[in-house]
């Protein structure tokens, strides 16, 4: 199976091309996105696009919908939650 | 439930919140009426700017009164009403700009309001995303943002506690001494205050006021990309024209980091709907000025009236013709700011105090046919 590489919150991590950042997120053990407004963590719920929990920053562009986006070769991921 | 009041106002919008306030805490037994919910009408609409405005001598002397009054009420508890002391940046595109930013610096000078001009290098040390070859501006250090429906929850919070009732209620007609309610009760008052914004006209025909309709749209949370309120300043040019549409633009921090984006002015619309050709041109106005803009999210955009009178000012004080009805009405785009110098204003007429500032150029009384001069 092809296979693209990423680089989540600064950790390689080698995927199934097609898969989408949401589950190389899964797969690279990351379970949280972003955080409120509180501080909550928070995670992917609907993986169709319409909860916004999901996002993350790709390539310095923050607010990415992580299950809307499939991975590309090279691609920087940062979540909020691990800052 | 008593059906008789010393001030009974219809409206909890900010101005209703704030007259509220002031009354109950001077010992009134006050009633507010509101049809749906506290500061959900034009006061939910807005940027909640509290700004200096120096369109005319009486705007500046009663926004510069009521900032001074907010900056008292924020002092308490400036967190609960979202308070971010974030100053106002004129941006000015050119010479001519910046000459009226020279004008407008001398005009807060002689009325004691501190600003300060700002060479273009200085202007992008301050917002470094302003477009390249912009003139200079002036920086309003005392201009400040709140989130106008806590604001308008919290005066009437404070109205509460000095006794204030607050009737849940849609007011159909203005009686003698009163109102009549939808549902056909009539609560009647010493005084009735009309503070419905743009609907005070459904009461009240005669009133001369029109809906100038605006759009805003806000972001995800970008934050720390800009640090003041930045407005263009041919928005002065723009703000009072008494006819055709216009976009200015017209951005604010929220305390969130997202960012608030204006800013749209058209008459005569009636449907709140966004107009998503007005939303496009004011969006293509605000990335005209601060390129950035165009890579962030919009996650919603919505309109709001500004009730508006013909001289740009507002209606404080007694109706005309209507024994026992006053007027606390026709902010236009002002309302946030000058809600609590209204109340002042209001509650000095109504209790035959002296005013803080003079009266005159609000009262409603100019706009009189069989009594106006000229």
């Amino acid at each position: 199976m092809a296979k693209v590489n990423v680089v989540i919150n600064g950790r390689p991590i080698s995927v199934a091309a097609g898969s989408s950042v949401a589950a190389a997120l899964a797969l690279a053990g990351v379970t949280a996105t972003r955080r409120s407004i509180t501080g909550a963590a928070r995670a992917p719920v609907c993986g169709i696009g319409v909860c916004y929990e999901c996002r993350v920053t790709i390539n310095g562009q923050a607010h990415r919908l992580s299950c809307q986006v499939a991975c590309a070769e090279g691609m920087q991921v940062v979540t909020d939650a691990a800052l | 439930m008593r059906t008789h009041y010393d001030a009974l106002i219809i409206g909890a919008g900010i101005v209703g919140a704030a007259c509220a306030s002031e009354l109950a805490q001077a010992g009134l037994h006050v009633a507010v009426v509101e049809q749906e919910i506290v500061g959900g009408g034009t006061t939910a609409a807005g940027m909640g700017h509290i700004v200096v405005m120096d369109g005319s001598l009486p705007e500046l002397v009663l926004t510069s009164y009521s900032q001074q009054l907010w900056a008292e009420l924020l002092a308490e508890r400036p967190a609960d009403h979202e308070h971010l002391a974030c100053g106002t940046l004129w941006v000015a595109a050119d010479a001519e700009e910046l000459a009226e930013a020279q004008a407008k610096q001398a005009r807060y000078s002689a009325h004691g309001i501190a600003s300060r001009l700002v060479a273009a290098a200085e202007l992008y040390a301050l917002e470094p995303l302003l477009r390249p070859g912009l003139a200079g501006g002036l920086l309003v250090p005392s201009d400040s943002v709140i989130y106008p429906p806590r604001s308008a929850a919290l005066l009437i919070e404070r109205a509460r506690n000095h006794g204030a009732q607050v009737i849940s209620a849609a007011v159909c007609a203005l009686r003698p001494s009163g109102v009549l309610l939808a549902d056909g009760q009539t609560l009647t008052a010493e005084a009735v205050i009309l503070a419905g914004g743009i609907r005070s006209q459904a009461l009240a025909p005669e009133l001369p006021l029109r809906a100038k309709q605006g759009h805003l749209a806000i972001t995800e949370r970008y934050p720390h990309i800009i640090r003041q309120q930045l407005v263009e300043l041919g928005y002065i040019k723009s703000a009072h024209a008494s006819s055709g549409d216009s976009v200015a633009f017209n951005v604010q921090p929220r305390p969130t980091g997202q960012l608030l984006i204006g800013s749209s002015r058209q008459f005569d619309r009636s449907e709140r709907s966004v107009d998503q050709a007005m939303l496009a041109q004011m969006l293509r106005r605000a990335v005209e000025y601060m390129p950035a803009l165009a890579q962030l999210t919009v996650i919603r955009a919505w309109t709001g009236l500004r009730p508006a009178t013909p001289d740009g000012l507002p209606l404080i004080g007694p109706a005309w013709q209507r024994p026992g009805v006053w007027l606390a009405t026709g902010h236009e785009g002002l309302g946030i700011t000058t809600a609590l110098g209204t109340a002042k204003l209001l509650a000095a007429q109504l209790l035959g105090h002296s005013a803080p500032i003079p009266a005159a150029p609000y009262l409603p009384a100019r706009f009189d046919k069989e009594t106006a001069h000229g």
